[in-house]
């Protein structure tokens, strides 16, 4: 690794090597096991194998020749659509056809390429939405457009894993669709979201996912996938799971831990939920906040009289955060389920996370645009307008020193995926809450801002470099959710979602280029930015312009048993049994319980959604009491009873098994 | 029945009032001398408290008055009035030189045997303990220890002592203060059957082993009275218990009428601890909002909150699935119920405590990583304390796969003991850095026969082990003769730290003038087999079985009088024991909780109005509820999702059919007529 970097900065003072790239003259580079050069066969386990994907027998062995066979690529490409439509639809087999004509070639010559393992200096030759070649010299046809990408790094268009671009609260749809969402972050360089469905408490989950994928199909302009939000119980929730997971192409559950009488699980329910993620080999996240505490905190400050956003952070506090991290990483830990921590937002719960992660736990943590580039000391803005934008769940520390942390966190690998949380509500939809912080809706943007962010940073600093970064930005969140290698990774056979970074470009965000009225990085500087992005092989931004198409993104289904993470589940499963101890029967004496038992009240299901508003009032009789119980106490209680002597020496002697060794 | 330690005497006056600390100096005098008017601040004043109040500070109070009603004719009158030997303040000794004999006792008799008929009728005993190490919590010092009346007079060099008494010839030997056990279950009952060791053999075993003082837990069942509980264990304890005695009260059940009761049992009863449940789903346990609320409500009235930590949610489902593996037998109880788990509650629980900004203490500490979350939290200023017990301390989790299924049930406890064999050294080291505070016993004792109830399922087998006779000896031989802990700490986790924390301190806990009796010869070199043959304890099986322990008590004085002494056994007496009320507001726990109180008030920021534009939300958010017929859970535990009524108005309303449509309401109205006040302008 070091030795590499120390190579790369060599490579970085780029006169000579950089003027040799597209000329025609072989370069030593050129051979397999040079500087820069990817080493002989390292594709090949590595690129995606469609057959294993694809049902259809036709293209058997097509796509993995075109290494060897650069010069027949022209007909191996016969049936793109085939590639997008392995969830089986017509409708997206006809727009693969009629993409057909109008795909594009191109070539982006002279770019670093950046990937999570490596770095090294090749052109990339792009068709059909894949990416055809990678190396010097390529055999390509002619009146194939050039992109220029010298001096620019090239790496995958980022992945963000958490949006929530049509989920609506008290009825108010964000402000930011599919539409705006799609195009702000193909503007930032994020080529696929991961957007969250949030199904109505009680609906139907594939009612829901039918709602969002509709929409997202007519409204995305780049390729989408969906998680699933787990908002109550009900029945046929186990089928509907197993349905999408199956059938549906989701593979990755949400469990809320807090809006207590709203989405809240309880433990018992996490546990079994985890338990069905686990059997169906999903991944299960976790918005992780003790939403038991945050109510009475909300009850607590609204009637001390505090109305304000400041409020909002004053009753999620961060140790309520960290305090259902470690919670959720112990149940996950007993089911033996692989965990997603959703926006960590504070040191504490990404301290929980790295500690875990050190005992072995298959735990993996999140954090956000919003937790990486800003902090929660904006809450006590006097521009109550202002102070409303950052209000968010768990929400910003307003410990200034968070950012660097995280950051930190990430560059060392204790924690593994961006996202941007990107939820957007305009000032007059957050006004709903101006005299009450807990009705104002919960969300900031950040979806556009991420990779800059990051980049200013982490690698701008210094902290992280540029592998990593495309590794926190895009691989990680392709492996996790199980979309690589055919994201986040340039290589060939992988799809053209490719980004050109300039690392020195600088930039002030504001609000003015956003649809938000407010931007939470209102007038931070960020250096590194997006020059041209494709995304589906077609340049969707290049020289400042954007140029998406409404409802040009694909569904992109993902199988379940992501390999990154369900090898080491499985394998623990094999180990974790636990067995019992072969003893013969126990045949001593057993004392007589009094066959009294009284009534007892089932513990108010803790946590759960369930029991909306007050616990029980009093005792209740509970018709459905379980058979542990502890009797009352008795009148004779003061008697000693010494009920053992009287018995220890049955008749016909002690047995051996009781007999104390 | 009207009763109640203040019926009619109130508060015992150096109980109501703080120690007055003046600021003192420590000028060291020599190696072992104490520091020049050491004993000034932190003695109390006995008579100075005790002005012109009848029958306080006599060692039988009330309990022994209301026992003569009941079986003892010969026990004595309640006997004087403040001492006629008044210490005529504390002679410092100067020690330096003294040699160190071996220890070992001798004792003499002033004029044949007078001490025992004395004792027995009814003249209080004065004992002089000479030539004794004392060990405090703060420093060891030579000195003899005259005690009078149950109380200690004087100490020091020296003394002034009437003839006739008793004299402890304790040659170098250790003078600590008798050991409190703040964690015992002797009465608490398991599916109607109360444990095998009651309050009078239980107490009988603690003054074997050198404690002089338990708290026991009340545990009513849910639905049943707090009082009328407190009432019939303090009852029982009265007639039965032989050393003073206080009780914690547990909470089964959390609604607005047991705050009542908690307010009856703080201000007039003399209980400031209250042991809440997060485990034992479905009986005692309770969710987060309701700990929430119990923690508000014993902060206001000054009491600590006590928790068993583990989570009841996940150890229900673990017992099923063990269950549903065939496992049976006691190994399941650690399988279902694995230290992580125990963690988690810990961490919750003090979360849930800094919230509230209580005192939260933590029984029977029983694995690594909750003792380490422990210190984690007290690392971060969090006010939590930490209880290891003597199973945790001395033994470990592994017999719980022993073949001899009584062998293994005889460990069944919950947290159960961890199987890590390396537990009790870390456990050790931390009690010994004072990350953990007290070691408290967790005596609950139920006989072969009755864990045999649980025979056919591990979930029925009573849970409780014996320690409250080998908790001292334990902690010494694992502590203090290997090294890890000094005398001094010592005695605070046994005894002097227990007594702060819930209030007993400087009566309990501490050998100063004015303190109680409550006195231990130590002997660090003895050595004992523990088996359950020679125990106290009624049990069949003791789980420490062949362990060899070295330390324990030569002598035990507990109020004023000699109740053991090696190799005479005991000698006490049905009903002695006293119950100590206990005042709320603990300096030890709550001085730090008050003023973070008062300084972490929470405000607002004073804004002018948002008068900006506001989106508006449809008057009745869409609800959807689904139709009762379909909606049954899968777990067949979760009610239907039904119209709630007393549903928040924090609400996503459903998908609208015109979704699809993008809506951009928030740009309609953005530019209000009349333009957009500056209260919203991003400045």
């Amino acid at each position: 690794m070091a030795e590499r970097k120390l190579l790369q900065r060599d490579s970085d003072d780029e006169g000579s090597l950089l003027s040799k790239l597209g000329t025609d003259s072989p370069k030593p580079r050129v051979k397999f096991g040079g500087m820069f050069c990817n080493v002989e066969g390292a594709y090949e386990n590595k690129t995606l194998n469609f057959e294993s994907y694809n049902s259809s027998p036709q293209s058997v062995r097509r796509h993995v020749k075109i290494k060897n066979e650069e010069k027949c690529w022209s007909d191996t490409f016969s049936d793109t659509g085939s590639v997008s439509n392995f969830s089986g639809e017509g409708r997206e087999e006809g727009r693969g056809e009629s993409d057909w004509g109008t795909t594009d070639r191109l070539i982006i010559k002279g770019g670093k390429i950046v990937n999570d393992d490596q770095s090294f200096y090749a052109d990339v030759y792009v068709e059909d939405g894949f990416i055809k070649q990678i190396g010097e010299n390529l055999l390509v046809p002619g009146g194939v457009k050039t992109v220029d990408a010298y001096g620019h790094i090239v790496i995958p268009g980022g992945i963000d894993v958490n949006t929530s671009l049509q989920t609506s609260q008290l009825g108010m749809s964000p402000s930011d669709d599919f539409y705006h969402g799609t195009k702000a972050a193909l503007a930032g360089g994020t080529t696929m979201i991961i957007d969250h469905v949030v199904p109505e408490p009680g609906a139907s989950l594939l009612g829901a996912y039918d709602q969002w994928k509709d929409i997202a199909d007519r409204g995305s302009c780049c390729d989408y996938s969906l998680h699933m939000d787990i908002t109550r119980w009900h029945d046929g929730l186990f089928e509907e799971m197993e349905s999408l997971v199956k059938n549906k192409g989701v593979n990755s559950f949400l469990i809320f831990m807090a809006y207590k009488d709203k989405f809240q699980s309880s433990d018992s329910q996490m546990y079994e939920m985890f338990g069905i993620i686990r059997d169906l080999g999903a991944i299960a996240q976790v918005h992780a906040e003790n939403g038991d505490i945050i109510d009475e905190e909300q009850k607590r400050l609204l009637e001390l009289g505090i109305t304000g956003p400041e409020g909002h952070v004053l009753c999620h506090p961060e140790e309520v955060e960290t305090e259902a991290v470690y919670r959720a990483i112990t149940i996950a830990k007993q089911a033996n389920c692989p965990l997603y921590i959703t926006k960590v937002m504070s040191k504490s719960a990404a301290d929980v996370i790295a500690k875990a992660r050190k005992k072995g736990m298959v735990v993996y943590g999140e954090p956000i645009t919003a937790s990486l580039g800003t902090d929660g000391s904006h809450y006590w803005s006097k521009n109550w307008a202002k102070a409303a934008a950052f209000v968010m769940s768990p929400p910003l520390s307003p410990d200034p020193s968070t950012p660097d942390y995280l950051n930190s966190l990430l560059s060392c690998g204790d924690l593994q995926v961006t996202a941007s949380g990107h939820s957007t509500f305009s000032t007059a939809q957050k006004a709903v809450g101006k005299d009450n912080f807990t009705l104002i809706p919960e969300g900031t943007n950040g979806i556009e801002e991420r990779l800059s962010i990051v980049w200013e940073k982490a690698v701008a600093t210094g902290k992280m470099d540029e592998n990593e970064f495309v590794a926190v930005t895009s691989t990680n969140a392709a492996k996790l959710f199980n979309l690589y290698p055919r994201k986040g990774r340039i290589a060939v056979g992988s799809d053209a979602d490719i980004v050109i970074w300039n690392p020195k470009e600088t930039k002030t965000i504001s609000a003015a280029t956003h649809t938000v009225e407010i931007n939470i990085f209102e007038g931070m500087e960020v250096r590194g930015a997006p020059v041209v992005v494709l995304s589906q092989g077609k340049i969707v931004l290049e020289g400042g312009k954007l140029n998406v198409t409404e409802g040009s993104g694909r569904f992109v289904p993902r199988k379940a048993y992501p390999d990154f993470i369900y090898k080491r589940i499985k394998a623990r499963s094999k180990m974790a049994d636990a067995r019992g101890v072969p003893r013969g029967n126990y045949d001593g004496p057993v004392h007589d319980v009094i066959s009294m038992t009284k009534s007892v009240p089932a513990t108010p299901s803790s946590r759960g959604p369930q029991c909306p508003g007050k616990g029980p009032l009093g005792p209740t009789r509970n018709l459905h009491q379980s058979g542990f119980t502890l009797s009352g106490t008795q009148i004779d209680d003061h008697i000693p009873r010494r009920s053992a002597q009287r018995i220890v020496a049955p008749p016909g002697g002690r047995s051996n098994i009781t007999s104390l060794s | 029945l009207e009763r109640g330690w203040n019926r009619e005497n109130e508060l015992p006056v150096y109980l109501a009032g703080t120690i007055t600390t003046g600021p003192n100096q420590r000028k060291s005098y020599g190696m072992f001398s104490s520091a020049d008017g050491a004993y000034d601040s932190k003695t109390v004043d006995c008579d100075n408290f005790a002005a012109g109040r009848r029958g306080t500070r006599t060692p039988r109070s009330v309990s022994r008055d209301r026992l003569l009603d009941h079986t003892d004719d010969d026990v004595p009158e309640t006997a004087s009035e403040a001492s006629e030997v008044r210490a005529v303040g504390s002679q410092v000794s100067s020690p330096g030189e003294r040699e160190v004999v071996r220890p070992g006792v001798e004792i003499e008799y002033p004029a044949g045997r007078q001490c025992h008929s004395g004792q027995k009728n009814g003249k209080s005993e004065r004992l002089l303990i000479k030539g004794g190490r004392v060990v405090n919590d703060d420093l060891s010092q030579y000195a003899d220890v005259y005690v009078e009346d149950g109380l200690i007079k004087q100490v020091g060099d020296n003394l002034e002592v009437p003839d006739d008494v008793r004299v402890l010839e304790v040659n170098g030997g250790l003078v600590i203060p008798g050991g409190i056990d703040v964690n015992t279950c002797l009465m608490k009952p398991h599916l109607g059957c109360p444990p095998v060791d009651d309050f009078y053999l239980g107490s009988r075993a603690a003054l074997a082993g050198g404690t002089t003082m338990i708290i026991d837990h009340v545990t009513p069942q849910p639905g049943d009275s707090l009082l009328e509980a407190f009432e019939r264990w303090q009852e029982s304890a009265d007639r039965k218990c032989c050393c003073d005695y206080s009780l914690h009260v547990d909470l089964p059940h959390w609604h607005p009428g047991v705050k009542d009761e908690l307010e009856v049992l703080v201000q007039e009863k003399g209980i400031n601890s209250f042991q809440v449940y997060m485990s034992y789903k479905d009986s005692l346990q309770m969710t987060d909002s309701q700990l929430y609320e119990v923690f508000s409500v014993l902060k206001e009235l000054g009491a600590v909150v006590m928790l068993h930590a583990e989570n009841g949610d996940l150890i229900a489902q673990e017992q099923r699935k063990v269950l549903s593996l065939g496992i049976t037998g006691p190994e399941g109880h650690p399988l279902s119920h694995p230290e992580e788990l125990e963690a988690e509650a810990v961490f919750r629980a003090i979360t849930i405590g800094n919230r509230v900004n209580c005192p939260v203490y933590i029984t029977k500490v029983m694995s690594k990583t909750a003792a380490d979350t422990i210190t984690l939290a007290r690392r971060r200023g969090s006010v939590v304390f930490g209880e290891p017990i003597t199973a945790s301390l001395a033994t470990d989790g592994s017999h719980y796969w022993s073949k001899n299924w009584a062998k293994a049930a005889a460990y069944v406890t919950s947290p159960p003991l961890s199987p890590d064999p390396t537990t009790p050294e870390h456990l050790h080291d931390l009690l010994a850095c004072g990350d953990l505070q007290v070691v408290g016993s967790a005596h609950c004792a139920y006989s072969t026969s009755q864990k045999a109830i649980g025979k056919d399922d591990f979930t029925l087998i009573p849970e409780g082990t014996n320690g409250i006779e080998e908790r001292m000896g334990f902690v010494w031989d694992k502590a203090v003769a290997t090294g890890k802990m000094d005398e001094n700490q010592f005695v605070a986790v046994t005894s002097t730290n227990a007594a702060k924390i819930f209030n007993l301190y400087p009566r309990k806990g501490r050998i100063a003038v004015g303190s109680d009796a409550d006195i231990v010869i130590w002997d660090p070199d003895r050595t004992k087999t523990i088996t359950s043959k020679l125990q106290q304890s009624a049990l069949e099986y003791n789980i420490f079985e062949g362990m060899v322990c070295r330390g324990g008590p030569v002598v035990v004085v507990t109020q004023g009088r000699v109740v053991y002494e090696e190799g005479e056994g005991l000698r006490v007496q049905q009903g002695s024991g006293r119950f100590i009320p206990r005042q709320a507001f603990p300096d030890y726990a709550y001085q730090r909780i008050t003023t973070r109180s008062k300084v972490k008030g929470k405000q607002g920021v004073s804004r002018g109005m948002y008068d900006g534009p506001v989106y508006d939300v449809l008057a009745t958010p869409k609800y959807i509820t689904p139709s009762p017929s379909a909606k049954t859970s899968p777990t067949s535990q979760q009610p239907p999702p039904i119209r709630n009524l007393h549903q928040s108005n924090f609400s996503l309303s459903g998908a609208q059919f015109d979704d699809n449509i993008p809506r951009r309401s928030g740009q309609r109205i953005v530019a209000p007529p009349g333009g957009r006040s500056n209260i919203t302008n991003l400045g």
